[in-house]
């Protein structure tokens, strides 16, 4: 048992069932961000790698592998593309001990 | 109308043809599309199933071990068809049509007719014995070569062709380039084909061929003149692949949800003839590994050939030609649509 199925992507629309006003719109703008425009497919399909392993979103994982193969990226590229979202993740991470020293600093003499 | 194949031929004990969510002929009626021949233009000719690779996605089964190759009578059976109708291009492919023994009495007749050759080479075979002047070969007889480097990249390329194919296709291309191949101005041509090197679709064909011609002159100092793209039909191995991988379900679904009606009109198979090592007659390559012979009263060997006859035929067709129908198509000579 596991709350991830692979099968449910395709179920996607169902979403649509109620409000489907609201999905139209969300659907309309998604797939607007995916076309050519002062990025090109192929570098929207890096950003969008990058981004769902930082969200941690399996379907979008699968989607954007499959779309930045399809768009002529290689592996090489795209683990480059997930190290420096990581990188960005794990720097967000990294400055918030910035905080922590500040605290720290106030507590202490 | 719905194409029932002659003969249902099976692979591993399961149909030979992929499962699909819709059928291809349903989707073209859904489409209001009819897929007729046109002009026949091409003579695509399998010689045979011997090849020095066994690549993974192959979808003739060859590799070194075949021994399916075409004979002289045939071969002149297929020159006469050339010679009689005036067809304007013949195309070779194979397994690796050079290791036939009749590969360059086939070449050199044909080039006398006055015909366009074309020779699908995969490059490494250059290597096997008696074969390392082939690119003086294929210049002394203005061949137009296509060879399939699937990526520019080793890894790639040797996942799908095999461990040492990479470095062996790069001297190769160096070879053809010294004789002029794929050098401006030497009218010499060297197309390379992309195919994925797994279960999804090429990309745009003009991104990815400037992404080649970067990292080939780049990287190897490697020149060509077109890439095309070819998407991966679901036929033999690749078929194999796709359910050994759990993927068949999956890449179907985006076969048919890719379907392009705009790739209908520029589809190969309404161009050319396809002739098996045999002489059976089929409407492209793929058919003919399926055993997918042309439809109706036709004649069914190049030795009855008559040319009138295969001019607004129906295309028998089946599932795995949702493969030349996605996104931007597919064929012998890359995308179809834009």
């Amino acid at each position: 048992m596991h709350y991830y199925n692979e099968e449910d992507l395709a179920r996607f629309g169902e979403i649509g069932k109620s409000r489907p006003d609201l999905f139209e719109k969300f659907m309309a703008w998604y797939q607007a961000c995916q076309e050519d425009g002062a990025l090109s497919k192929r570098e929207k399909a890096l950003i969008g790698l990058a981004v769902s392993v930082v969200v941690q979103c399996p379907y979008c994982i699968d989607a954007y592998t499959q779309s930045s193969l399809e768009n002529g990226s290689n592996q090489e590229q795209m683990t480059e593309a997930i190290h420096l979202a990581s990188a960005i993740r794990g720097g967000a991470s990294l400055i918030h001990g910035i905080q922590s020293h500040n605290a720290h600093d106030k507590i202490s003499m | 109308m719905q194409t029932e194949p002659v003969q249902i031929i099976r692979r591993n004990g399961k149909s030979a043809f992929p499962a699909s969510p819709v059928g291809f002929d349903e989707k073209l009626q859904a489409n209001n599309l009819e897929l007729i021949s046109a002009k026949v233009d091409t003579l695509q000719v399998n010689v045979g199933k011997l090849c020095n690779q066994a690549c993974k996605h192959c979808h003739v089964d060859a590799s070194p071990t075949r021994t399916e190759i075409m004979s002289r009578p045939v071969i002149e059976a297929c020159l006469n068809a050339l010679r009689k109708y005036k067809i304007p291009t013949l195309d070779i492919t194979g397994g690796a049509p050079e290791l036939i023994p009749d590969f360059r009495y086939f070449v050199t007749e044909a080039r006398k007719i006055g015909a366009k050759i074309i020779v699908r080479h995969n490059l490494t075979v250059m290597f096997e014995p008696n074969q390392t002047d082939l690119p003086e070969f294929f210049a002394e007889n203005r061949v137009e070569v296509i060879s399939s480097l699937p990526y520019f990249l080793q890894q790639q390329t040797d996942a799908q062709r095999g461990a040492g194919v990479f470095d062996k296709s790069v001297e190769a291309i160096k070879r053809l380039n010294v004789v002029g191949y794929g050098v401006e101005g030497s009218g010499l041509i060297l197309n390379l084909v992309y195919n994925p090197v797994g279960a999804f679709l090429p990309p745009a064909q003009s991104q990815i061929e400037t992404d080649f011609r970067r990292e080939l002159k780049t990287r190897y100092n490697l020149f060509f003149n077109n890439l095309f793209t070819i998407t991966n039909v679901p036929v033999a191995r690749f078929l194999d692949y796709l359910r050994r991988s759990g993927n068949e379900e999956k890449y179907m679904r985006k076969l048919v949800g890719a379907f392009n009606p705009a790739t209908v009109e520029n589809l190969m198979c309404r161009n050319l003839i396809s002739i098996d090592w045999t002489g059976k007659l089929y409407d492209c390559d793929f058919n003919q590994m399926l055993e997918l012979s042309v439809s109706g009263d036709l004649p069914r060997t190049i030795f009855d050939f008559d040319l009138k006859q295969f001019a607004n035929r129906r295309i028998a067709t089946a599932n795995h030609c949702f493969g030349c129908t996605a996104g931007s198509g597919s064929s012998c000579g890359g995308a179809v649509a834009s």
